[in-house]
């Protein structure tokens, strides 16, 4: 056996003294679990979040109407089409993202339970996060980061979030490309007895919470209603689901919650060849498929993150059109953010165009952005790379092997995945598990319809397996 | 010769090729899986040599010395003229004129 397979086979027992939480309580006989229940177990209501934020300097961002992105959007919108397109600045929180609420709650929760310092797997935001706020409540601080190929070139966007860490007083532990990170990272968990700053703890869930009941709260205040569309970034999933959650717990129960990802498809997202060929470290489909159609692939046993229990829509859009429309949102709005975090907002500049007037869309974050991760530095490095960069049609986009920048900001589109497709991925797992009714309960929740729709799409399974 | 307390960064192999994950695409399964960490060092050395270091958080960590006073060295970029282009669509598109 290799030190890479015994250190697996100790994962649940480090797990278990690097969360102190203990999801078993949680199973249901079957295949199932309790979510409402793991998540009322961390213990916090909506408004002890909203005051434990506050202490730490998060949340309260500010909501901005893009009123010139709106007006460039209904240039190519019919008349009396194009909908008020808004912005929740998460890039001003703390540390620079929306993360600063998720760390929030991870280190109250280390704190509380006198740990003397966290650890977080991550080559995103969320480092910078937990650096930050760990910085603030005197905990030592490690982040395990994803950051370069085998030649040693480190992806520069993931560089920054390493500076960002280090100037927050974190210990930077880079990684060359492979799900082994995990190794790594629970070797250290056992090593330093930190706690487990896991991005998918109910903790880091429920700091999102908050996001959502402000995005509501803001456009109440702003238009006298709710939004009608939120537009979600989705990688993980929990940026999605703690808004989603937040607006319901809100009240704003009619609001249409979309969920868009940069379409990588094709990429291999653990191939060391393929790690450099990508102009985006996250938002896209290399992780929000996957963890949309099996969220317990995290590094906790339960992911209190499951998208497909709130999405109504997912929808991709290309590298080159996020970079465009970073570009319009600092030429037009005064705004230089992302790019990641614009994944979303390339989408509603598209979605409102077929929205009325009078409907509100809200896009809800932004990012700093800087050296490495700013979109010149990220498309000047695919250029070094051999990436063949066009103007044109965004649809000609092959994840790999060009960006094409839209050559007209009406060629900015969305291609939509059915939620079917994703459900059915979801059921694929247990085509040969014998499911009793409380398991078609429990899925009929998972993914948000109905009981008889989850048993079609499960037959809908077998058939194709006959073929 | 570099000092022993001088801020370096280190290179480690934690797995070899046939030490790691089974679920790898194939190009990534013939590689090793490596480390960089930065640190002080603990005693005098040349870079190539198996060293010690103190990391952050206080933390021992051996590995191969490879840079003394480690800096940043990310940036914006070459200029790309596509970036150029793209402004100039913006900013055209949104003059108030009408459009095919």
């Amino acid at each position: 056996m290799s030190s890479y397979e015994r250190m697996l086979l100790k994962k649940n027992d480090i797990m278990k003294d690097a969360l102190k939480f203990d999801y078993e309580l949680f199973e249901y006989p079957g295949i199932g679990f309790d979510y409402e229940k793991l998540m009322d177990h961390a213990g916090f209501s909506l408004d002890d979040v909203k005051r434990i934020q506050n202490h730490q300097q998060v949340g309260n961002t500010p909501m901005v109407e893009l009123k010139q992105l709106t007006k460039y959007a209904r240039k190519f919108a019919k008349k009396g089409y194009g909908a008020r397109i808004f912005l929740k600045d998460e890039a001003m929180n703390l540390s620079g993202s929306f993360k600063a609420r998720r760390a929030a709650m991870a280190i109250y929760q280390a704190k509380k339970l006198g740990y003397q310092g966290v650890i977080a797997a991550t080559s995103g935001n969320y480092g910078a996060a937990v650096a930050a706020l760990a910085a603030k409540n005197n905990l030592k601080c490690i982040i395990v980061q994803e950051c370069f190929d085998s030649k040693g070139i480190g992806q520069p966007e993931i560089i920054e979030k390493a500076r960002a860490c280090e100037a927050y007083g974190a210990e930077v532990v880079q990684l060359s490309v492979g799900p082994e990170l995990f190794y790594e990272f629970l070797k250290l968990l056992e090593e330093t007895k930190y706690f487990n700053a896991s991005l998918y703890s109910p903790y880091g869930i429920m700091g999102i919470e908050t996001l959502g009941e402000e995005i509501h709260k803001d456009i109440l205040s702003l238009c006298g209603k709710a939004p009608d569309v939120v537009v979600c970034t989705n990688a993980g999933g929990g940026n999605l689901t703690g808004t989603a959650r937040g607006l319901k717990k809100s009240g704003a129960i009619h609001t249409k919650i979309v969920a868009a990802s940069v379409d990588l498809t094709g990429l291999h997202m653990a191939s060391d060849q393929d790690f450099n060929k990508k102009s985006f470290t996250t938002g896209h489909t290399g992780f929000g498929i996957p963890f949309t159609t099996n969220p317990d692939r995290s590094d906790v046993p339960r992911s209190a993150a499951r998208p497909l229990r709130y999405m109504d829509q997912y929808v991709l859009v290309n590298q080159g059109s996020v970079f465009f429309i970073t570009q319009a949102l600092a030429l037009l709005e005064g705004m230089e953010r992302g790019p990641a975090g614009n994944t979303s907002l390339a989408a509603a500049f598209k979605l409102s165009q077929s929205m009325k007037e009078d409907e509100i869309i809200v896009v809800q974050e932004s990012e700093y952005t800087g050296a490495g991760k700013h979109f010149n530095a990220q498309i000047a490095f695919a250029k070094e790379r051999g990436i063949e960069l066009k103007m044109g049609d965004p649809k000609e986009e092959i994840p790999g092997k060009n960006l094409v920048f839209p050559s007209s900001g009406q060629m900015i589109d969305v291609k939509e995945i059915p939620l079917d497709d994703l459900r059915k991925t979801y059921l694929k797992r247990y085509k040969d598990t014998l499911l009793f009714e409380e398991d078609y309960e429990y899925l009929s929740l998972e993914l948000n319809t109905t009981l008889t729709h989850v048993k079609t799409l499960m037959e809908a399974n077998h058939e194709t397996k006959k073929r | 010769m570099i000092k022993k307390d001088t801020w370096v960064e280190i290179h480690k192999v934690l797995l070899n090729p046939h030490e790691r994950s089974e679920h790898i695409p194939q190009d990534t399964k013939r590689v090793p899986f490596e480390m960089r960490i930065k640190g002080r060092l603990l005693n005098d050395a040349e870079v190539g040599d198996q060293v010690e270091i103190e990391t952050e958080t206080k933390r021992i960590e051996t590995g191969i010395l490879i840079k003394a006073n480690p800096y940043y060295q990310h940036d914006f970029g070459t200029y790309v003229e596509k970036v150029r282009i793209m402004k100039d669509i913006i900013l055209f598109e949104m003059e108030d004129h009408d459009h095919e």
